[in-house]
């Protein structure tokens, strides 16, 4: 599935290499693919029937860049909108200026607010906080006892009141309690409910009279379906929102709710979640919010990492040896530094479109740029810039010299004349239009 | 309250959604054109059908359209009727065999119900006269052996538990052999939360299946896959992969109670191969009944 978008986009876009102007055509055949894979991550049909219509609309009648195809600069545009949508402020938890701030988590059953609980605890601990945590949840089975052994956990104070049936009193009295103990936050794990229970909703109601929190999040599980849309409304609804903690993201899930959530009711994401311990608790960032949404890896940080690390005069030499045609393993040796510089493999292949779904896990072997490299610079520098003398002989010295097989030196010679086919076919098509910037069809793997 | 309407009020608000929508989409015209079928789809997608789930019975859809000449609601309304019952499969009820042992061991991911169901299905044999007994395996979440114990307490149930953090499959070693020596007839096994993307985790529910499998070899063992029905897509690779983890016998739609649709129902039994037995209905022991693709298309769609 993850696959399956960036792999039918390559798809499209691949017709459409070449071409100077996208047509109305390509940017259906496009929007259908973005459209289908948003649905399968569960953002919400309203929203996406909108997104579509909006990115239609700024797509059509966009100039190419000429750094970019014309299929990757519609995945800019998309991801650029996405992230856009996601949020770009970095959205801190709310102190209240009284210096007691309380905090209170609601949500569905099941959905990560005890756990957030007492991740956020630890996590204000460690800011120079002093958290005291309780539960007010009368209802599910040892409920209260499983946030006191979380907090114990982190060491911080709990205050339950296990026989104690009225949601509202124990909050009540929790605030007393954590005033007392000198803390300067609390943070109130409610009961899991839906929606639909008034009589849930309106406790969730009569706490927040009684308590007046500082900060109101709503907890997501990751998973949720359409549904997450009116399930956020009714909460805002009902006691309001000040922002939103998403759980569960160590799944595969695609998460698509963010986008709902934050398209529909504005709020920000503050955190997210990703895992059972107390640790799995981080910031949250749009782009990889947009890039899990999409469902493939982000050419644009790509391209962007590509221009910000590939060293400019380097890139210059390459280049222009590659107008000349004589793009030798020098140059390879060169940019196989420049791809260790900016990150791992798999990372990498990750962000290409097209490249995740034709590369197995398993064939993405990270030691395999060392060995290349290794094996160059085993060779003389005439060897370098003059591959074609590289007889049987001299092959096995170099293998030896590398620590590598004769194989595995015939395979990089092998990959470097395919590379070299590639560059003269992609300098004959760009002569002259190009001023510089990475050769995305260059990559030597 | 007989079961169908117990069944039919958990599902009140799906009911609403889809069953309002098909009217509106059709009202006035009392036929449909290629665009209130799009519509239509997008309803289903609406509701946690699912992209292909969906596509599949609108292709379903227009098919008999073609077929019959008959656009009509009443029409439209029969194939699709006809199209998810065929998704969903026949009605198959969980069964407990007499005079063995039967073992019911609930998986899923987290936070989807597992433990309640386990009180809840304690309640249902222990009400049918039979010999209950409770395993806690889920020996990782915070207060999930005392969660258990409580709904040992509340059926008035054996609970056969170790401490946090001891290995689940020694737990379901002494449950077993717990259950065989007492002539249990039921015994429920509740397991820790597990996303199914981590392999170590699901290999250790292949261990504990294994362990169940080679302690009570003739016994009658039942894997229940427990999903949320306000879970999205990711639901259906959850079927996918617990299957490839482990026998699963069935599964159980929970929190249908709830505001989702619940088409997420649909969506999985388009791509799994085990029946959905049971539907979670709210939080208390009584709430659980027999999922019946009937009640459950019929409580979807408008009255024809
Ligand atoms: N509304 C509703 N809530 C339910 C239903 N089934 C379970 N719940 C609630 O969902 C929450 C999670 O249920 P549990 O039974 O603890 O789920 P679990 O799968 O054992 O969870 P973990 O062991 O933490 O993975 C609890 O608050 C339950 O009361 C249902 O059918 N309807
Ligand atoms: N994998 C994973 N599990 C989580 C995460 N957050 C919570 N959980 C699990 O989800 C289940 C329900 O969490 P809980 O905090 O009890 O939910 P509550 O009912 O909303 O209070 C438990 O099994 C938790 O261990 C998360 O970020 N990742
Ligand atoms: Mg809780
Ligand atoms: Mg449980």
């Amino acid at each position: 599935m993850l696959e399956g978008l960036s792999s039918k986009l390559q798809g499209i876009v691949s017709k459409m290499r070449g071409k100077a102007r996208v047509t109305e055509q390509d940017i259906k055949d496009m929007m259908k693919e973005i459209r289908m894979a948003l649905l399968e991550a569960d953002v919400n049909y309203a929203v996406v029937k909108e997104f579509i219509a909006a990115m239609t609309d700024k797509c059509k009648g966009q100039e190419i860049f000429q750094s970019l195809t014309p299929g990757q600069q519609i995945v800019k545009i998309v991801h650029d909108s996405l992230v856009e949508l996601l949020g770009s402020e970095q959205n801190k938890i709310h102190v209240s200026p009284s210096g007691f701030t309380v905090i209170i988590l609601y949500g569905l059953q099941g959905a990560g607010k005890t756990t957030t609980a007492a991740k956020l605890a630890r996590l204000l601990k460690s800011d120079g906080k002093k958290p005291m945590v309780t539960s007010v949840d009368v209802h599910r089975p040892a409920a209260a006892l499983q946030l006191e052994v979380l907090a114990r956990k982190v060491d911080v104070p709990s205050f339950i009141l296990p026989e104690e049936k009225s949601a509202v009193k124990i909050a009540k009295k929790a605030v007393e309690r954590a005033k007392y103990l000198l803390c300067d936050t609390l943070i109130v794990d409610t009961a899991g409910r839906t929606t639909m229970d008034e009589e849930m909703m309106n406790e969730l109601k009569d706490i927040e009279k009684a308590i007046n929190p500082t900060e109101k999040l709503l907890i997501v599980d990751a998973m949720i379906g359409q549904e997450a849309v009116s399930v956020a409304l009714a909460f805002e609804k009902a006691i309001g929102l000040d922002g939103f903690i998403m759980t569960k993201l160590d799944g595969d899930a695609r998460g698509g709710a963010a986008l709902s959530i934050r398209k529909i009711t504005g709020k920000p994401i503050k955190l997210i979640c990703v895992g059972e311990k107390i640790e799995d608790i981080e910031d949250y960032y749009p782009d990889r919010m947009a890039g899990r949404i999409l469902g493939m890896g982000d050419v644009l940080s790509l391209i962007e990492k590509a221009q910000s690390q590939f060293d400019e005069d380097q890139a210059r030499n390459t280049m222009e040896r590659l107008l000349r045609n004589t793009f030798n393993l020098e140059d390879m040796l060169s940019q196989f530094e420049q791809i260790q510089k900016m990150g791992s493999v798999k990372d990498m292949i990750g962000m290409i479109p097209g490249a995740s779904g034709k590369v197995k896990e398993e064939d993405l072997d990270e030691r395999i740029i060392d060995l290349n490299m290794a094996i160059i610079r085993s060779m003389t520098i005439k060897e370098r810039r003059f591959p074609n003398i590289l007889n049987a002989t001299r092959r096995r010295r170099i293998a030896a010299g590398s620590g590598t097989t004769v194989q595995q030196v015939n395979q990089l010679i092998r990959q470097y004349e395919q590379s070299s086919q590639l560059m003269k076919r992609f300098s004959k098509m760009n002569k002259g239009k190009r001023r510089g910037g990475f050769p995305m069809s260059g990559f030597p793997f | 309250m007989g079961i169908f309407e117990s069944f039919k009020n958990g599902l009140l608000k799906t009911r609403g959604f889809v069953a309002e929508g098909f009217t509106k989409i059709s009202a006035g015209l009392g036929r449909y054109d290629e665009d209130m079928l799009d519509e239509l789809e997008a309803l289903l997608v609406q509701a946690d059908v699912g992209v292909g789930a969906s596509l599949q019975i609108m292709d379903s859809v227009r098919h008999h359209i073609r077929q019959t000449g008959d656009d009509s609601v009443d029409s439209v309304l029969f194939a699709m009727n006809n199209q998810m019952l065929k998704i969903l499969g026949e009605k198959t009820e969980l069964h407990i065999e007499e005079n063995t042992l039967n073992i019911i061991l609930l998986v899923g991911v987290n936070g989807t119900g597992k433990t309640t169901t386990a009180g809840k299905l304690c309640l249902r044999y222990k009400g049918e006269g039979k010999k209950v007994m409770l395993a806690a395996a889920d020996t990782f979440r915070a207060a999930a052996i005392e969660q258990l114990q409580v709904w040992g307490e509340r059926t008035n149930t054996p609970v056969i538990a170790q401490t946090i953090g001891s290995d689940p499959a020694a737990v379901c070693y002494d449950a077993v052999h717990a259950a065989i020596s007492r002539r249990v007839d039921v015994l429920i096994i509740d397991t820790a939360g597990r996303l199914h993307n981590k392999q170590n985790l699901m290999d250790e529910l292949s261990k504990i299946s294994k362990v169940v499998y080679r302690e009570a070899p003739s016994s009658s063992i039942k894997a229940l896959l427990v999903i949320d029905a306000t879970t999205g897509q990711n639901a259906v690779i959850q079927a996918e992969v617990f299957s490839n983890a482990i026998d699963i016998h069935g599964m159980v739609i929970t929190k249908l109670d709830g505001s989702a649709k619940g088409g997420v129902a649909i969506a999985v039994a388009h791509k799994a191969k085990s029946p959905i037995l049971l539907a979670g209905l709210g939080e208390s022991a009584e709430d659980l009944v027999n999922f019946d693709p009937e009640i459950f298309v019929r409580s979807l769609l408008p009255n024809s």
